[in-house]
Order: C-alpha cells, then structure tokens, then sequence
C-alpha cells in the first residue's frame, strides 16, 4: 500500500497497527456479543420468525416482485438522470444567459423540492394529462420524480468536478484548436467524471434506495412496500427489516462493485481509492479514449 | 483479473434480471377497463390482518375483502374477476377521483371532509378507538393511560385523539405502521396499542399473537367504516347499498366478522343501518 | 382555499425540520470528515472500517436506519438517550440516525474532494517535513473543502429533505403534520403543495448561497 500522504509503514508502525487490530477485533466482538444476548433476551432470535424466510412463499409473493419493481425503477431512473444530468450541469455553465439561467433554476427548483412528493404530484399529472393504465402509472410517476431530483444533484456534481480542473485543460484545448463543445466533451467532462466518480456512485446509490419512496403514498409495490405486508403476514417486523436491509446492502454493494471496477478501468492506474489523485496524473492518459468508453459505457450500462 | 470478472457477472446478472422484471410486467396491459364482463379493480389495505391481507399464497382475507367481494358478486363480477389494488390512506380520495378503482373498502372511516371528496355507501361496520394490551395488563380504562406508554400510528386520528383528549399526559410513541407498534409491545417497549377495535382485533387473532393480548374494550370513537366511491357516481352507490344491505340480511356479514375478528375477543356491534353514521 | 390551514401549526413543525437539520448537519460533518481521514489513513485498520462502514451505512434506505434506531436501539437494546419522554427520544434517535446516515455521504463528497487535489501538493507538503496529519489538516483537506462545497450542499438540501423520514418515529416535523393535516383535510394534493412549498423555502436559499461560495472560493488552478 503507498499513497502520496505518507510513508510506506516501518517496523514500528507495523506492529502498532498489528495491535490496534487485535483491540479493534475484541471490541467488535464484544458488541457482536452484546447485541446477540439483548436479541435472544427480547425472544427477536427464536427461529419461528425468521423461518418465513426459508419458504419459497416469502419470496415469490413480497420480496422478490418488491424487489424486482425496485430495480426496474432504479434501472430506468439512472440510465434517464445520468445523461440529463450531464446536460444540466454543462447546460448551468453555458457562456448564453438564454441557456445557463433556466438550466439554473431548473436544478435548483428540482432539488429543493422532496422527491415523494414530486412522484405524488407526477402521478396526479400523468392521471390527468396522459393515458398511462392505472398499473403503469406508480412506475411512470416513481420514475419521473427520481429523474428530475437525481438529474439536478448530478447536474451539480458534474459542474463541481468541471469547476475544480485545472484552467490550463480549458486553455491547452482551446489552443490545439478545439471548439467550446469538443473541449467539454472530450476534455472536462471524462476528467470531472472521473474525478467525481465516489460523489456520482453515492447518488446512484440513492436512486435505488429512493424508490422505496414510491411506496409510502402512490402504492408503487417496491421492497419495502412488500416487507411491510410480509411483516403483517408473519407478524415479524425487526427480522423483515434486517433481510431487506441486507437485499439493498448487497443490490448497492454490486451496484458500487461495478463502478469501481469501471473507475480502475477509467484511469488505467493501480492506485488505490485511497490515494490522492491529481489532475496531472490525469493529464497521463488519452482523454479522447477516456471520453470515449466513459461516454457511452456509464449511461449504457450502470 | 479475479475480481474484473466477478463484478462483470454480477452486473450482468442485474441487467438480466431488470430485463426480466420488465418483460414480465408489460403482459398484463389488458385489465384497463372496468364494468361489463371484464374486470373490477377494488381498493383495500395488504398489510392488515384481519381487515385487509395480502397473504403468502398471493391470495386476499380480511373483513374488507369478504364485504368487498360480496359488494362486488352483486355488482356482477365474480371472486376471479376481481383485480385486487393496494389504496395507502393518503391516496384514497384520489384513486377514486381518477378513477383508479372501482370503489375502496379499506377501513376507511366516513368523515365530513372526505364526504366532499368521495361518496360512501354504508356504513358496513361501526368501530371504535380501542386499546390493545398485553394479556395480563392493568388498564382498563382511559385514564390508566396517563403515564402509561402507549403506541399508535403518525398522523392517524387514533394519535391525534390521544394527544387532544383521552389522555394528553399518556408518553405517546409512533411508528408508522401498525405492525411496528404491536412489535413494541410484544418486547415491552410501550404499555398499550391505541387504534380501531377491528385493526387490534385482527392483529391478535394472527396465529403469532394468539393468547398474548387482549383488547380494553374501551369505545373511545366512533369510525364508522364506509365504502368509498367516486363522487357522483350514484349508480354504484346505490347498488352497493342494496349489496350491503343484503350481506347483513342473509347472514353473510355476521359469519364474516366471526370469521376475521373472533378469536380475540371482539365484541362486534350490531350491523350498521345504511346511511345511519353515529357521531 | 387554504382554509385547511387553520388549527395546524405549519411554522412549529418546520421549525422542527430546522432543529433536526442542522444537528444532523453538524454532527455528521464532522463524523463524516472524520471517516473521509480514516479512508486515507495509513493504518490499514482505520481504512477498512472506514470502507466498510461507508458501504453498508449509505447502502440501506434511510427509513429503514431510523426504524432501527427506534424499534432496535430503544425498544430492543433500551438506548433511551437519556430521556423517558418518546418525544425528546424520538428527536435524539432520528438525529443520531441522520448523522450515521448522512456521514456516510459526507466521507465520500470530502474524499471526492480529496481526489481533486494536485498530487504536488500533498508531496510539496510531505518534503518539507509535514506529517500525515497535518498534511491532510493543512494541505489536502482545506482545498479538497473548497472543491465539494457543490457537493456538500447536495447533502445538506438532501439532508433537509431527508428529515421527513423522521415521522416514521413519531418526530413532530413537517412531514408528520402533512400526514396527520391529509389524514383530517382529505385534501392530499393541496396540502403536499404547501409543505413542497415550504421546503422550497427552506432549501433553495441554502443551495444559491452555498453555490455562490463555492463559485468563490473554488481554488484557482
């Protein structure tokens, strides 16, 4: 392990980490422990209630349609909000008032309003002025307001990571001749991308943990939703929290996987995330290509 | 290396199943209308046992399902015809408004703002805020409750009527699901759960909670649980207030509350007069 | 119109939503600034508790946190925080919540941040002697603040909004009283109005002030 912000561990440093693991291990035991008795004492561990989850029922009837709506949601959410929200941010950075002011107010007003009841007025609007079917229109509303607040954060994430580039990125490809637009494109936004790459996967993250909003009023029947009638069923509400918090443990934690293995391949570096760094090692690799596979692979895929 | 191709697989795996989910979701595009042969969408809870379930074989039981299903054979439509939705309390007035459902049997208390947005058929049950306690509880009356704690779902008229006039003094805990608060007093967290005697009821007759509590049988409100139609439509209305009227005149409606609230205790009021709303 | 208005405390309940935002703001800047320092820390131990922490923390819907403070701390684990009363335990519970919650955003904003700090820097400030603390407290980090403020007022307009999940727990917030107001009115679409409104209020004049600071105290490279 090297990062520039310190020095390869000596002997000394070596064996003070060595210790501070062990206590770190008991502790965590300790707790572990703790929290196992406390259970046990409360009758949370007697096997009658996590039993459900064993049967094939649990899963065909609530989890696995809850969670099955849940991705189809977040899927179409995030494969909408990443190129919108590219656009935006360039958009609220455009040398036009015509362009930058309501790309401005757009982010703004969308991001300030809480996403459940953006889908609560979504659903209204798609009732009154479209002919979605009734069974189409959670996910059309649930989407819809995922978009447009997950748009206006990622438009603000875009910008911050444009905003921190060197100026001379700017300079030098204006002066090798590059227009305004090919400069964004193949210049600052592989590199801010990359740069804010943890800041956009945390809000993809988000994305999938927000459809559960779509339950709580417009009745879009996502896993939490489910969980909450599996719960009235089984009469077990801590355990169907801690299954469905572990499905969106390990649906993110592929979900953060993937980014990052897209992020190394991004930088074509072996430094770790943990390392600091800077535009100038970016400066190393071609942005064209960059450019190029972040382009079309992020909001093809993710 | 190792990891590259992991990750790859999971994703793939993802996408795969995404793309399963949509496809299997876009077949069913052909239930929209309601009336005639086809199908009757009907709007009830799935998360409240003995009132309206969502059980693990996929199929529906509660109190407001066997009234709706009988409401809905006199209406025509036959137990398969019958398109089962989830109406979350916020969205009520609305689904009927836009025409999402038919009409909602979903413990829906008739009230005078919600008659000027939606028209009710019934009353088909008169409930009453009431206590859930553990089984070897002391309260036995309201006023047991000052000091107690005591549990009930946010926002929801049994909470605000505790927080007004039953017991301002009680140290009141919400949660926003009534499965939360019967989990609180399993382990002692809270004294007592507070809502309609029918929700309570039902949650102790599930086979979990049998023998565990009992309710205070304090009528603290009257509810008077309506079928909600949209407004206007009198139609509907009035055919389901025949169908109700009915159900209570040929038996069904007594062998449905035995059926769904009997074995905690419940003492069931007689059956409601149609159009009669007891404040 | 808004006759339905009447009898409810609408300003209370929002000042309610001001008091839990800005304790989560406080006290999950700072856990999370100090998770951002333990993710580039030389100790490997401090590292994989930061990774770990982040990963499962920021992975769980936030509705399903708060429940677990609540139903599992209080009720299971009896972490009262020190008071009886459910109100004053609510509040307290759903704070503790948000800034395990919010930290988890915090640390990976900072560490973005950190990511867009020349590599000169950090080396510059090793040469002359610095060390690994003082490189992040005097070098790293105040330019990697000044890169994410952007970001970080996402997760304050965020964290703002996110304190309506409070009323799962019986918090008395903003989106407690819609609930209790559409529960009494019948009137859902008009009340959501009001109270998106008033959240409007509250996080639009946080996201241009913190967008006009960022703009000015981005570091010119």
């Amino acid at each position: 392990m090297s990062s520039v912000l310190y020095d390869t561990p000596g002997p000394g440093a070596r064996k003070r980490n060595a210790l501070l693991s062990v206590v770190f291990v008991v502790l965590i035991a300790l707790v572990v422990w703790f929290v196992w008795q406390k259970m046990d004492d409360k009758g949370q561990l007697k096997w009658s209630l996590w039993q459900p989850f064993t049967t094939s029922e649990a899963w065909t009837t609530y989890l696995l349609p809850g969670l099955g709506n849940t991705l189809k949601a977040a899927a179409l959410s995030m494969v909408i909000a990443l190129p919108l929200g590219a656009v935006f941010g360039i958009a609220r950075m455009s040398d036009h008032r015509w362009v930058r002011i309501p790309a401005g107010v757009v982010v703004e007003f969308f991001r300030s309003i809480p996403v459940l009841l953006l889908m609560l007025f979504a659903n209204e609007f798609y009732a009154r002025s479209t002919g979605v079917t009734s069974e189409d229109r959670p996910l059309y509303a649930v989407v819809t307001g995922l978009v447009l607040y997950n748009a206006s954060v990622l438009a603000e994430v875009v910008r911050a990571g444009i905003l921190a580039l060197p100026r001379g990125q700017t300079e030098a490809a204006y002066a090798i001749g590059l227009r305004k637009g090919q400069t964004m494109t193949s210049i600052l936004l592989p590199q801010a991308v990359t740069a804010m790459l943890p800041a956009i996967v945390s809000q993809l993250v988000v994305i999938v943990k927000d459809t559960a909003l779509g339950g709580v009023m417009i009745g879009y029947t996502e896993l939490l939703n489910t969980r909450s009638t599996l719960a009235a069923n089984y009469a077990n509400v801590i355990q169907s929290f801690v299954v469905v918090a572990i499905i969106f443990i390990v649906v993110n934690f592929v979900l953060t996987s993937f980014a990052s293995w897209l992020e190394r391949r991004l930088r074509r570096s072996k430094r770790s995330t943990g390392a600091v760094l800077g535009a100038e090692d970016m400066e190393e690799l071609n942005p064209a290509a960059v450019g190029g596979t972040f382009g079309s692979g992020a909001s093809d895929t993710i | 290396m190792q990891l590259r191709k992991v990750t790859a697989a999971s994703a793939a795996v993802l996408a795969l199943a995404v793309a399963a989910t949509a496809c299997g979701s876009s077949d069913k595009n052909d239930s929209g209308s309601s009336g005639g042969g086809g199908k009757i969408k009907v709007g009830i809870k799935f998360d409240q046992p003995g009132i309206g379930l969502k059980e693990p074989s996929g199929s529906f039981s509660g109190f407001d399902v066997d009234v709706a299903t009988y409401v809905a054979g006199k209406l025509g439509y036959k137990p398969g015809q019958i398109e089962w939705v989830e109406t979350k309390s916020a969205d009520r007035e609305n689904a009927l408004a836009r025409g999402d459902v038919k009409f909602i049997a979903a413990s829906y208390s008739i009230n005078d703002e919600r008659k000027q947005k939606v028209d009710f058929a019934g009353p088909y049950l008169l409930a009453h805020q009431d206590l859930l306690v553990k089984k070897d509880s002391d309260i036995s009356k309201a006023t047991d409750l000052n000091g107690k704690k005591l549990c009930s779902v946010t926002g929801s008229t049994s909470a605000q009527n505790v927080q007004k006039t039953i017991a301002p003094k009680a140290n009141l805990k919400e949660y926003s699901g009534y499965s939360e608060c019967i989990a609180a007093l399993q382990s002692g967290a809270v004294d007592a759960v507070t809502t309609d005697d029918s929700i309570l009821a039902g949650f102790a007759s599930q086979d979990k909670y049998k023998g565990q509590f009992k309710l205070a049988g304090l009528k603290l409100s009257n509810e008077n649980y309506g079928v909600g139609v949209k407004k206007g439509d009198s139609a509907t209305l009035k055919k389901i207030n025949d169908a109700l009227t009915t159900m209570v005149s040929d038996g069904s409606w007594q062998k449905a509350v035995d059926k769904n609230f009997g074995p905690a205790g419940y003492k069931n009021e007689p059956a409601p007069k149609i159009g009669q709303i007891v404040k | 119109m808004f006759d339905f208005l009447q009898g409810y405390d609408v300003l209370g309940a929002f000042w309610m939503t001001v008091k839990l935002t800005a304790l989560s703001a406080v006290g999950s800047l700072v856990w999370g600034t100090l998770l951002a320092a333990m993710r580039v820390s030389p100790v490997p131990l401090m590292r994989g508790f930061g990774t770990v922490y982040v990963n499962i923390v920021r992975n769980i819907p936030l509705t399903v946190i708060i429940l677990f403070t609540s139903l599992g701390l209080a009720d299971i684990f009896g972490v009262t925080m020190g008071a009886s009363d459910f109100k004053v335990q609510g509040f307290r519970l759903a704070v503790l919540g948000f800034v395990a919650y919010t930290a988890a955003f915090v640390c990976e904003a900072v560490r973005s941040g950190i990511n867009t700090v020349p590599l000169g820097q950090a080396e510059a400030a090793r040469a002359i002697g610095l060390t690994f603390g003082q490189t992040l407290r005097l070098v790293v980090l105040p330019q990697a603040f000044r890169a994410v403020i952007g970001p970080l007022a996402n997760v304050l307009i965020a964290l703002t909004k996110n304190t309506t999940v409070a009323a799962a727990i019986g918090v008395a917030e903003a989106a407690y009283l819609m609930k209790s107001m559409i529960e009494n009115e019948a009137q859902t679409l008009l009340i959501g109005a009001v109270f998106a409104l008033g959240f409007v209020v509250l996080t639009l004049p946080t996201g241009l002030i913190l967008g006009w600071l960022g703009k000015r105290l981005a570091v010119k490279r």
